[in-house]
């Protein structure tokens, strides 16, 4: 199994680590560039102590990009390796409580598309949260195909927050009227619902952002980036923990702004080049036999007290 | 009237033949006017297309992402364009044309017609 690791982690703990996953009792979390273990039932104990009763240690998994319909030599089976990451999250050692699908569910947004992401995605054992990728809104409805599936409770154009184990989670929709000239857009009225979202928090609750495109600006000029995130990000600021976890890009990149860690996660369907490695961020091809280990999921192991949460990126290589 | 001696009216008759040709065949050839604007590695080119009014604009996707072609100020737009698919749009009166891709708003183009 070929892991990555959050940054700041050497190949001596990234090896300690895999062996913590592999289902021996020890929890790794990442505080401040050092790592730290506890044992699972300090860690449990903490979080009954900690947590009122209601924070308690979880794991919950991402996964992104899935792009049923695509069928380009990039990967003409997208099928089977959105397949092939139902088969990984359900022999995780650790069951997630939740996932969270980070976008572009679809490729072209299209009735079959859907259906074919419910009977692949029907086969998780945990309730999926989604928030919808650019793909997702090709509709002629620019986004009703979307909501129709996935709207159910939500907000606006499919923003929602939820409560799980202690930690706060919060889905954002930036791919809903983007503007000529731009990149991603979150819009005012969002802006608005986040801060009434946030303000009766208290600072030491854990935050949990998903969204589709990056909220920080990867790479201008490929459109990777949230032109308005700087207002979303100033509600999030007075907060100790933020994890802010997006796709859109294909591939695994981590930024550090004081309390706020930003994490894009691998596609389950094919790469996309490196920012500016390439004349264009187009699905890239790969060899057949490379094509696993650039195409993953990502869990994450929450811990009361111990912040940030601690993420373990998965191949299928 | 005057009369037309047969000289002049062969004279004639070889000038009208020609031309009552050329106007058929311009007759033909107008509403065919059409203009080629590719869309490859996430770049309209030309980025910037200069027409006259009446003239049909042809994009075609040559990625292997989708696109589309959405006027800034939504007057036309395509759906969805996957590989090899293409979108027409025919612009009958003169001004410029802002457009973009609404997937990847960072691609832009314009369209100039002429009156």
């Amino acid at each position: 199994m070929d892991q990555d690791q959050t940054p700041g982690v050497d190949r001596r703990t990234l090896l300690t680590r895999c062996a913590g996953w592999a289902g021996s009792a020890a929890v790794y979390t990442l505080a401040g560039g050092l790592v730290s273990s506890v044992g699972i039932d300090a860690a449990l104990a903490a979080g009954l102590k900690s947590g009122g009763g209601k924070a308690k240690p979880f794991t919950f998994v991402q996964i992104s990009d899935t792009h049923l319909g695509f069928d380009k030599p990039a990967n003409p089976n997208v099928h089977a390796t959105a397949l092939q990451a139902v088969e990984r999250i359900n022999a995780l050692p650790q069951q997630p409580d939740l996932i969270l699908h980070t976008g572009d569910i679809t490729h072209l947004s299209k009735e079959a598309e859907f259906d074919d992401a419910r009977q692949i995605l029907s086969g998780l054992r945990a309730p999926v949260f989604y928030v919808p990728g650019e793909h997702d809104y090709l509709d002629e409805g620019q986004g009703k195909a979307f909501l129709a599936h996935y709207g159910k409770g939500t907000q606006g154009n499919g923003w929602h927050s939820f409560d799980h184990g202690g930690v706060h989670f919060v889905a954002l929709n930036n791919v809903a009227n983007l503007k000529p000239g731009g990149m991603a857009h979150l819009g005012e009225d969002q802006i608005a619902w986040l801060k009434r979202d946030l303000s009766g928090l208290s600072a030491s609750t854990p935050i949990v952002v998903f969204g589709h495109i990056p909220l920080w600006t990867v790479y201008e000029a490929w459109g990777w980036g949230t032109d308005d995130s700087a207002a979303a990000l100033e509600q999030l600021r007075r907060f100790g923990s933020v994890t802010v976890l997006n796709g859109h890009i294909h591939q695994i990149l981590h930024k550090v702004e004081g309390n706020v860690t930003f994490h894009s996660a691998r596609s389950t369907a094919y790469p996309q080049p490196a920012p500016g490695a390439a004349s264009s961020p187009g699905p890239l091809k790969v060899p057949t036999e490379q094509l696993p280990s650039m195409l993953g999921i990502r869990s994450a192991r929450f811990v009361p007290g111990m912040s940030p949460i601690a993420l373990i990126d998965s191949s299928f290589a | 009237m005057p009369s037309i001696s047969p000289f002049r009216w062969a004279v004639l008759f070889a000038l009208a033949v020609p031309f009552s040709g050329a106007v058929a065949a311009a007759a033909a050839v107008a509403p065919a006017k059409v203009q080629q604007v590719s869309i490859s590695n996430f770049v309209f080119s030309p980025q910037v297309i200069t027409v006259t009014a009446g003239t049909t604009v042809v994009w075609t996707n040559a990625d292997d992402d989708p696109h589309t072609v959405t006027a800034n100020d939504k007057s036309f737009h395509s759906t969805a364009m996957d590989t090899s698919e293409r979108f027409s749009f025919t612009f009958t009166r003169p001004g410029e044309f802002a457009y973009f891709c609404s997937l990847h708003p960072h691609m832009t183009g314009k369209v100039v017609v002429k009156g």
